[in-house]
């Protein structure tokens, strides 16, 4: 059980990090990042092939994935979704423009690296063992990696100037910018931040579980469940909804392996009841 | 003379369906056309279906689960049970509009972002569940589905057995276009009645509708059952013209893709649903030469096309109609 126990906690560690780029994205321009899986398979092969085929050090690496998904969200706001939010009626066209996106990823991240899993060499050799608990030292790492990250997006968003400038955006769009924040740099930096932050998941995980380009959908589609859990466009909500979602998964892989692959569906039809009896998730605001 | 116009621009298109393509197709070989005209005409049935969800101000990324439930409801009964496909096409609507109703009731409270991803993992509960439970025969799928029989009434013969035809093609190419046009019409009628202006009134604003004395709970259930009623015939349409259904026949690739077919043709528009798979699946066929390159060249038309049109194709002629 104790295994389960840290196991769930470090995949948590993990899904909060997605988790947390989206609902960041969602609450500062109300926009549903359905390329944000994508983001994260190309932060992964970013860090494969600097780390995996160029040699240079991993650390060098993950910065590599935070910069270039950084830059290439910034670009994505600037130029995509900043003209189609100020030219569209309704606000769900976003939505359309960011399914094209993800579309548009898969298949450049399929031209570019190919449908094969890739994975790279272990960062950390050596596994930890007590009575209870078998863990790999690489993956303890990463775990420690994910909870500092998250640990600085929270300081940083709580006392930086444009982590104040980006809370008070998402609180009221219209009242920050009375108050002179300039809205479309922040909406931009927080996009570039949301972005970067899936990038560096997938560098992270790259050295655990590899990377496929297949796997962006299934990525998105558990950050949808994580953000829904806690509730979107809220910073806590997104890091209690990834370690739920990391316990469930972990437990419900050890009670339910007798029946079969069915850990998902349960916890889909947990989350339908859920949801019925608290829309808005654990902290999320009336109506996102 | 407006009206007249308007009967007559639809009599007209429907005579270029039912009469004009067929013989077009005669004409020049391209038998293949009759699939992909049929699919298109079903997928537009389903992508309506969203549409209505629209209407009343909800983004539905789960037709995908209902065209499956459907699609399966139709295929068990006419393969393990023997009944007819003409009973079970109506059967698989009426069910799925059930099931949306128990579905709707609690999920229908939620808005915007909450019931897009709420309706993108119903669909993924759907493969999920067509996955696990033991009638759906697993990842095997339903396969070799018999062709819908015949109907007759008094002796009568009103369609006859689609497996005695000469070609079985043209007749699901009929039945399709045919069931595409009553549904619209029906659509057509609903938008533009009492019902409709209230579903528009939930789109604007649900508590002032509410305040003025509609009942919104009532109206949302209404409008979602009668999506997943459309969803839930498209599907089983679907499964007897591929004569098989497996759980990957519609995933959330399918739910996204229905969801875009509204947004391209437009959201203010009945037709909208229907031009927009017709310009969606075309592309995605006519880009087939380009290989590999296919889905990086059609994402960026998509891209650039919201770029250009954020409203929709048939945005156009709104727009041009409001300035003159």
């Amino acid at each position: 059980m104790e295994q389960v126990i840290v196991n769930g906690l470090y995949l948590g560690t993990q899904y909060a990090l997605i988790a947390l780029g989206l609902t960041l994205i969602f609450a500062l321009m109300n926009v549903l990042n359905f390329a944000h899986g994508q983001m994260y398979v190309l932060g992964g092969f970013v860090t494969y092939t600097v780390y995996g085929q160029l040699g240079f050090p991993f650390a060098v690496a993950l910065v590599c994935s935070g910069v270039t998904l950084a830059v290439l969200g910034a670009l994505i706001e600037k130029f995509l979704f900043r003209p189609v939010i100020r030219r569209s009626v309704r606000e769900e066209s976003t939505m359309l423009l960011a399914a094209a996106l993800a579309f548009f990823f898969d298949a450049a991240i399929l031209l570019m690296f190919g449908e094969k899993q890739r994975g790279v060499p272990k960062i950390v050799n050596g596994i930890f063992l007590s009575d209870t608990i078998v863990m790999p030292y690489d993956r303890i790492l990463i775990g420690v990696l994910a909870v500092v990250m998250i640990a600085t997006f929270m300081l940083y968003m709580q006392y930086s100037r444009p982590g104040r400038a980006m809370r008070a955006l998402a609180q009221d769009r219209v009242a920050a910018q009375l108050m002179g924040v300039n809205v479309d740099r922040y909406s931009m930096i927080g996009f570039a931040l949301g972005a970067m932050l899936a990038g560096a998941v997938g560098g992270l995980l790259v050295t655990i579980t590899g990377v496929n380009s297949g796997i962006g959908g299934p990525i998105s589609i558990k950050a949808f469940l994580m953000v829904m859990i806690g509730g979107a466009g809220v910073v806590g909500g997104a890091i209690a909804g990834g370690f739920i979602l990391g316990m469930m998964e972990s437990v419900g892989l050890m009670v339910l392996s007798d029946f079969g692959d069915v850990t998902y569906l349960v916890i889909f039809v947990l989350l339908m009841i859920f949801l019925s009896i608290r829309p808005n998730g654990l902290m999320g605001k009336p109506w996102g | 003379m407006k009206r007249t116009f308007k009967a007559a621009s639809v009599a007209a298109f429907l005579a270029l369906l039912l009469v004009g393509v067929p013989s077009f197709i005669s004409a020049t070989g391209r038998s293949d056309l009759y699939y992909t005209l049929t699919s298109v005409a079903l997928l537009s049935i389903v992508s309506a279906g969203v549409w209505i969800t629209f209407y009343i101000g909800r983004i539905n990324i789960g037709q995908g689960a209902f065209a499956l439930l459907g699609g399966y409801a139709s295929a068990i009964l006419v393969t393990k049970y023997g009944v007819s496909f003409w009973l079970t096409l109506p059967f698989a609507g009426i069910l799925c509009a059930f099931v949306s109703v128990l579905i709707g009731l609690p999920i229908l409270r939620l808005r915007g972002v909450y019931f897009a991803m709420v309706t993108l993992t119903l669909t993924e509960v759907g493969r999920l569940l067509a996955l696990a439970l033991p009638i759906t025969n697993g990842a095997r799928g339903i396969v070799s589905i018999p062709l819908p029989g015949a109907i007759t009434l008094f002796g009568v013969t009103l369609v006859p057995d689609f497996a005695t035809l000469a070609n079985p093609r043209l007749a699901f190419y009929l039945t399709a276009v045919v069931l595409m046009a009553v549904c619209f019409a029906c659509l057509y009628r609903l938008v533009h009645s009492r019902v409709g202006r209230i579903c528009q009134s939930l789109q604007q604003n649900e508590e002032l509708a509410s305040s003025i004395g509609v009942d919104i709970a009532n109206m949302r259930i209404l409008a979602y059952a009668l999506s997943s009623f459309l969803g839930g015939i498209g599907g089983a349409m679907f499964a007897a013209i591929s004569q098989s259904i497996y759980p990957s026949t519609f995933t959330i690739a399918d739910s996204v893709n229905f969801m875009l077919n509204c947004f391209l043709g437009g959201l203010g528009h009945v037709l909208g649903p229907m031009l927009g798979t017709f310009v969606l699946y075309f592309g995605w066929d006519l880009l087939f030469q380009t290989g590999s390159f296919q889905l990086l060249i059609f994402s960026s038309i998509l891209i650039a096309l919201m770029l250009v049109l954020p409203n929709g194709l048939l945005s156009i002629r709104l727009r041009g109609q409001s300035q003159g």
